[in-house]
């Protein structure tokens, strides 16, 4: 599904990424995880072309996404859930799922059915279609940003901390939504900083340390208390 | 003649001018809102579509009508599509680095006026109005015999002047549908609400740019194209029109439409009164004054949101 090979990229003359290989499969969660200004989310942009890669591929079922212009990107079934949801705060709930489903499927019955499908996930943003995406809850919101994603209909899915600032109820559904996705046969790759978050439901981890891939554990190997020691320790906690 | 239809007269020619400058002040706020550039040359955009009224008027040599049905076509489209080579030449090459796109947008500013100099000449040159009927206008007194209607001596307009109210009035409330309704203008809301999130949703950030600065440079022009029969067209016309946008966007509040049309009829209408009754340089240094005032006690402007 998704190959990162050898990827460098960064802001200017700063490098933040420096070589990193990483591999997402369809049907399991790739957690990425390191500590803050490791590279997380600059890998993430990385991919949706956000931040030019300098070197390296990013090849997805075959395309190379980092030759792409950005927009076409989401085109190729990626959909993005950014860090700070970063929704478009004065349009309607409404038109940020509109604005979604922009980069999904062409056709008006397609839409239509991957519009009642998304909203079938979320029935709050149902009761929520003409309010302002600003002035949703911080859980609506972090539904609304991961329903306009899925309006992508994505093979692959980017989280970057989905749970951050969320109470423990709108975490769980979110999760939920992640296993569904995942169950469905997405590829889910997800910035998160909490092991405990991470523990149960990665199917493999990949920790970046200074822009460099540091170590990768399965989700077999965390269940041994070594290599969770190991990954506490790569993040300082 | 009496104050109160003295003072109808003055509302009139003020109207008049907040219609073409809400037009034209609408393109640059347009154009600001969703690129952040501040686009300097937009005067001179106003200008080219006077100019061009001309030109098409000239070169068709057909009835007044059928001459200006044609420049309120033809100048738009012609000036927006300048502005869009204009945009894939100049502005996209600098990123739209806010900064450098105003040191950009002077130089183009200088070229377009020099070439418009070159090309059409130092004379200011009419555009015959496509009607331009005179109408009395009524006023009231009241006499012995209650409330009657009078014609005073001089209180008149012509058509053309409703229908240049009337035409500003019919385009903006399209503007503002388009903006509202179409995919089309939920696309550049997205784009000015977060261009890179815009990107990740598929969006061609640079194309709507494009299409954008275009837009903007049209409505400037078809500003210019319905006040051409009124003032002329002249190479420098630009530059008080451009001063008066300004002043009519940084009120308004950068980037709100809304904004702008009420800061547009704010300060035409003052404009017409204060230049009736006193002078019209009177009415700038009120317009200029009341900007010192927005900018102090409300830099966001009436209707803008201050910038987190």
């Amino acid at each position: 599904m998704l190959k990162i090979e050898g990827l460098s990229a960064g802001y200017g003359a700063a490098p933040v990424l420096r070589g990193v290989n990483l591999r997402a499969e369809a049907g399991e969660i790739t957690v990425l995880m390191g500590r803050n200004g490791a590279g997380k989310t600059t890998l993430m942009k990385a991919i949706m072309g956000l931040v030019r890669a300098e070197a390296g591929d990013i090849d997805l079922d075959g395309a190379d996404l980092a030759q792409l212009p950005p927009h076409m990107v989401p085109r190729q079934g990626v959909g993005y859930v950014p860090q700070g949801r970063r929704l478009f705060a004065d349009l309607s709930v409404a038109q940020n799922i509109e604005v979604g489903l922009g980069a999904g499927p062409k056709d008006a019955a397609s839409r239509r059915a991957v519009r009642a499908e998304v909203l079938e996930l979320f029935p709050r943003l149902q009761e929520r279609m003409g309010q302002r995406a600003g002035t949703l809850s911080g859980g609506e919101q972090q539904m609304l940003a991961t329903a306009r994603a899925l309006c992508v209909r994505p093979k692959l899915l980017l989280l970057d901390e989905p749970t951050e600032g969320l109470q423990p109820s709108m975490i769980e559904a979110i999760r939920q939504v992640m296993v569904a996705m995942r169950d469905k046969g997405l590829a889910v790759l997800l910035v998160e900083q909490r092991i405990d978050a991470v523990l149960g439901l990665a199917d493999r981890v990949s920790v970046i340390e200074m822009g460099r891939n540091a170590e990768n554990f399965s989700r077999a190997e965390l269940t041994e208390p070594e290599n969770a020691r190991r990954l506490r320790g790569h993040l300082g906690v | 003649m009496e104050f109160g239809p003295y003072l109808l007269l003055a509302c009139l020619e003020g109207a008049v001018l907040a219609a073409v400058l809400a037009l034209m002040a609408s393109g640059l706020s347009l154009v600001f809102g969703v690129m952040r550039v501040v686009n300097v040359a937009h005067g001179e955009f106003y200008m080219l579509g006077a100019v061009m009224a001309w030109v098409v008027t000239s070169v068709l040599g057909g009835g007044a009508v059928i001459n200006f049905v044609a420049a309120l076509i033809l100048a738009p489209l012609i000036v927006g599509a300048l502005a869009v080579l204009a945009d894939v030449t100049i502005l996209k090459r600098l990123n739209y680095d806010p900064e450098r796109t105003i040191v950009a947008t002077i130089g183009l500013l200088y070229i377009i006026q020099q070439l418009a100099l070159m090309g059409y000449g130092p004379e200011a040159r009419p555009v015959e109005p496509p009607f331009n009927t005179r109408i009395a206008l009524p006023w009231v007194e009241w006499g012995e015999g209650g409330i009657s209607l009078y014609f005073p001596w001089g209180l008149s307009t012509t058509s053309y002047k409703l229908f240049v109210i009337a035409a500003a009035v019919v385009l903006l409330a399209a503007l503002r549908l388009f903006m509202t309704r179409s995919r089309a203008g939920l696309i550049m809301r997205a784009t000015q609400l977060d261009g890179e999130m815009a990107t990740a949703f598929g969006i061609p950030v640079e194309r709507v740019y494009a299409l954008v600065f275009g837009a903007g440079a049209a409505l400037a022009a078809l500003a210019g194209v319905l006040i051409v029969p009124i003032q002329q067209a002249h190479y420098l016309m630009g530059g008080d029109a451009l001063l008066l946008s300004f002043i009519v966007v940084i009120i308004g509040g950068l980037g709100s439409l809304a904004g702008t049309v009420v800061a547009a009829v704010l300060i035409g209408m003052s404009d017409g009164i204060i230049s009736v009754f006193f002078t019209p340089t009177l009415a700038k240094i009120i317009a200029t004054l009341l900007v010192a005032l927005v900018l102090v006690f409300r830099p966001q402007g009436l209707f803008g949101v201050r910038e987190r």
